[in-house]
């Protein structure tokens, strides 16, 4: 079987990359795509911890799948934003929607 | 009802009256004099019928009319008040029920019930008469009615309440109080007419005068309290605490305790009764309404103080020092007063004097121990007195009818010089005031005058005290000279002015309580006759020195009889009374009088020497002294150093504290601070997402660095 670390390996390489562009990437939707990347990172913990640990405890799995339904909603949410903010400024580059600066 | 009972009721109605007439009937004149007197007739009932039962007692002295009830808590004990008929205050209540009753129905008379109200009359003034016109056009001026009318009837009524509750008090206690009342009613009657300054004047002296001496007697009270416990006087006269009083040195003058006691409570008197002296207020008062409130303080209230003296008889004669100082006060002023009522021509100061000299009489008499004599001097004194003072308010009456008549209101209706020949004019009023005048000269035999003052000089003679005899023969000499005098001046030969010639008999008001009070003038004597006395003594029995003596613990012995006093009494009144006539029957003015020396017309200058020894010290010491050094240099100066001390002190703590400290370092500082801290993050607010993110993310690591180190290392 393979080992747990490997499962955390993989999800805190994911959950890096995810990181990375949530703060590097320009574009508000690979931002987004970011967050999604480092959701799913977590998800992968949530479910390794599970398989590696109490079986018949279902909280990880519930867990996971609870996550998901918040990320959808998050993505709906975080896209329409992002096309309404388009709409308006006519632009989707983060760095100039610095509105809320003093 | 019982007797108790209806001796607590017998002060009641005239106080009633009072808050009646002051919170309702104030603007009815009718209705307020008919409170006013019928309370008057009340008290008067309750005192008679107290007065009989009390007769009916065989010895009332022993066994009085007594109740008490607890009035103050005081600590453990309490003050009580109560009511006490003993003798002393049966007799004294009788004769205070019929003067007062006599007084509320002569009042109506004398402030002009029934007639129209004045042309120009004030109130505060008195009434100055009103025109009429009558059935055929010709115009009067007729007297006019009183303007506060209803207020005198509320004053006198305070008035009798104030007597009433002295009289049956049995405690010393409530008859200051009532004593008290009396001087707050003598300063309104006195200052009635308060429009007039002289009234004014008049009353805040007798106020101020009578006042040094209760504040003495209030002394003496405090210390009787101290010294027994109690202020009731059947608890005092008992011997062991008697006992007690006369050995316990007091500490001043050599006096025992109840030397000083007596002595205290005897300064009241003094005040009260207007001994010298503290005599000065007395003749001042007759600025009162003439002469009602005249015959309230000269009758009535200075008998207060005699009283209270009689009452304190048992404390007063435990020290012969006292005794004798007693002694020696009242037969100076018996005398120093009667030379000063000599040169005196207003109708009501003769009279004035004439008490200040009776009281001396009464105050002389218990100083050599005649007790029985004092009392019976009061009594009849009261009667003869009151009657005189009607008679003079009727009088004066008359004469101002004829003023108005003549329309001369230069002439004044008190001036005995401006009289004359008044007998075929006021024939009730002169009769009566003759019964009156020769009363109190002692007329031999018929007059209660007689027999009372007789038994004085007897007493002091018997009692070995010649020089008090002397003086008091003297006094009563002059007596019976200045009494015939005013009775010459003012009745006797022919009018001398217009006004006497149309003066007028008063209404019968006036006249019928001068009839009542002649009668007792006369009859009164008749109860005290020594049963000694040649023929008539033993004819009826000498029930007043029986009865009144029961008061005391020690019956008094009357005195043996010896012709020389009788004699003596018998010589200077009729010799009195026949060198009076002889000397004023042809008189037609003031020059003509030999006796207006400067001298005695200004009283011995008493007065004038009261102002120079006190009352001008005084203005100076509160004007100059207090007012002008004190006030406004010593105290306004510290205060005026205080003022801009503390001035400065707040204008250097606000320079050099509240200013620099608290406003411009706490106050603009913390505020710069913040604006500076706040200018200066500023910048961090970029507002890219992206570079909150990467602060948190370091921050996030920093403290997750710092807690690994922390918590897993350390662990």
């Amino acid at each position: 079987m393979i080992p747990l670390s490997w499962y955390l390996i993989l999800a805190a390489g994911l959950f890096s990359i995810g990181l990375f562009g949530v703060l590097a990437r320009r574009n508000a939707v690979a931002i987004l795509l970011g967050v999604e990347l480092m959701l799913n990172a977590v998800n992968i913990n949530l479910v390794a911890f599970w398989r590696y640990g109490d079986v018949a405890q279902m909280a990880g799995q519930v867990f996971a799948i609870i996550v998901f339904a918040v990320a959808a909603a998050e993505v709906a949410v975080g896209l329409a934003l992002v096309i309404s903010v388009y709409r308006r400024r006519n632009t989707v580059v983060a760095e100039e929607l610095d509105l809320l600066k003093w | 009802m019982t007797t108790e009972t209806l001796i607590w009721l017998i002060p009641l109605p005239p106080v009633l009256a009072f808050f009646l007439i002051v919170l309702f009937t104030n603007k009815n004149k009718a209705l307020s004099h008919s409170v006013a007197v019928g309370a008057a007739f009340l008290s008067w009932l309750g005192s008679m019928i107290v007065f009989v039962r009390a007769l009916g007692v065989e010895h009332l002295g022993e066994h009085p009319f007594a109740s008490s009830i607890n009035w103050l808590p005081t600590g453990e004990t309490w003050l009580k008040i109560g009511v006490l008929i003993d003798p002393l205050s049966a007799a004294t209540l009788f004769f205070v029920a019929w003067t007062v009753l006599m007084i509320f129905i002569y009042s109506v008379g004398y402030h002009n019930y029934g007639q129209p109200a004045g042309d120009h009359d004030h109130a505060g003034l008195p009434p100055h008469g009103a025109t009429v016109t009558d059935d055929l056009g010709h115009k009067h001026t007729v007297l006019s009615v009183e303007p506060m009318y209803s207020r005198f009837f509320a004053f006198i009524g305070l008035f009798a309440f104030g007597m009433y509750a002295l009289v049956v008090s049995d405690n010393l206690l409530t008859l200051f109080v009532g004593w008290e009342i009396m001087g707050l009613c003598s300063y309104l009657l006195i200052g009635f007419w308060y429009g007039k300054s002289s009234a004014r004047n008049a009353a805040v002296k007798a106020f101020m005068t009578t006042r040094i001496g209760d504040v003495f007697m209030l002394l003496g009270i405090t210390f009787l309290y101290y010294a027994t416990g109690t202020l009731s006087y059947r608890e005092i006269f008992t011997e062991e605490v008697l006992h007690t009083l006369a050995t316990v040195p007091s500490g001043v003058f050599g006096l025992s305790a109840a030397g000083l006691i007596a002595l205290l409570l005897f300064i009241g008197t003094i005040g009260k009764s207007a001994q010298f002296p503290l005599h000065v207020w007395l003749p001042d008062a007759m600025e009162g309404p003439t002469p009602v409130s005249a015959m309230i303080h000269a009758a009535t209230m200075v008998s207060a103080g005699v009283f209270a003296v009689i009452r304190m008889f048992p404390l007063l004669s435990l020290d012969p020092k006292t005794m004798t100082i007693v002694a020696f006060i009242g037969a100076f002023t018996a005398i120093f007063a009667a030379t000063i009522a000599v040169a005196q021509n207003d109708i009501k100061r003769v009279l004035a004097y004439s008490t200040i000299s009776q009281l001396g009489f009464m105050i002389a008499a218990l100083g050599v121990g005649a007790y029985v004599a004092a009392v019976f001097h009061l009594i009849t004194h009261a009667f003869f007195k009151a009657l005189l003072f009607l008679g003079s308010g009727s009088v004066i009456h008359g004469m101002e009818h004829g003023v108005l008549h003549t329309g001369n209101h230069k002439v004044d209706p008190q001036d005995m010089f401006n009289m004359g020949g008044l007998r075929k004019k006021m024939p009730i009023t002169f009769w009566t005031f003759l019964i009156g005048g020769f009363a109190l000269s002692g007329f031999p035999i018929i007059t209660a005058g007689f027999w009372s003052k007789d038994e004085i000089l007897a007493d002091a003679f018997g009692h070995g005290h010649l020089a008090v005899f002397i003086t008091l023969a003297i006094a009563a000499f002059m007596t019976a000279f200045y009494t015939m005098r005013q009775i010459t001046l003012t009745f006797l030969g022919e009018p001398r002015t217009k006004e006497a010639e149309h003066a007028h008999e008063t209404p019968w008001t006036m006249t019928a309580p001068l009839v009542i009070l002649a009668f007792f003038a006369v009859t009164y004597g008749w109860v005290g006759i020594p049963e000694h006395f040649p023929i008539l003594g033993g004819l009826v029995p000498n029930w007043f020195h029986e009865f009144v003596g029961g008061t005391l613990a020690e019956h008094p012995e009357a005195v043996e009889f010896n012709i020389i006093p009788l004699a003596t009494s018998l010589f200077v009144a009729l010799g009195g009374l026949f060198f009076g006539w002889l000397t004023y029957r042809n008189v037609q003015s003031a020059e003509q009088d030999k006796l207006q020396i400067p001298l005695l017309r200004n009283k011995y200058y008493f007065d004038e020497a009261y102002d120079f020894l006190f009352i001008k010290p005084l203005t100076w010491f509160s004007e100059v002294f207090v007012s002008r050094w004190m006030d406004k240099s010593f105290i306004d100066g510290i205060l005026h150093i205080f003022g801009p001390a503390t001035g400065g002190l707040g204008s250097f703590i606000r320079d050099k504290f509240d200013v620099p400290v608290v406003n411009q370092f706490f106050g603009d500082g913390s505020a710069d601070a913040t604006y500076w801290i706040g200018k200066n993050l500023r910048p961090i607010q970029t507002g890219r997402i992206q570079q909150y993110l990467i602060l948190s993310l370091i921050i996030l690591v920093v403290i997750g660095g710092l807690l690994f180190a922390l918590l897993v290392r350390s662990a």
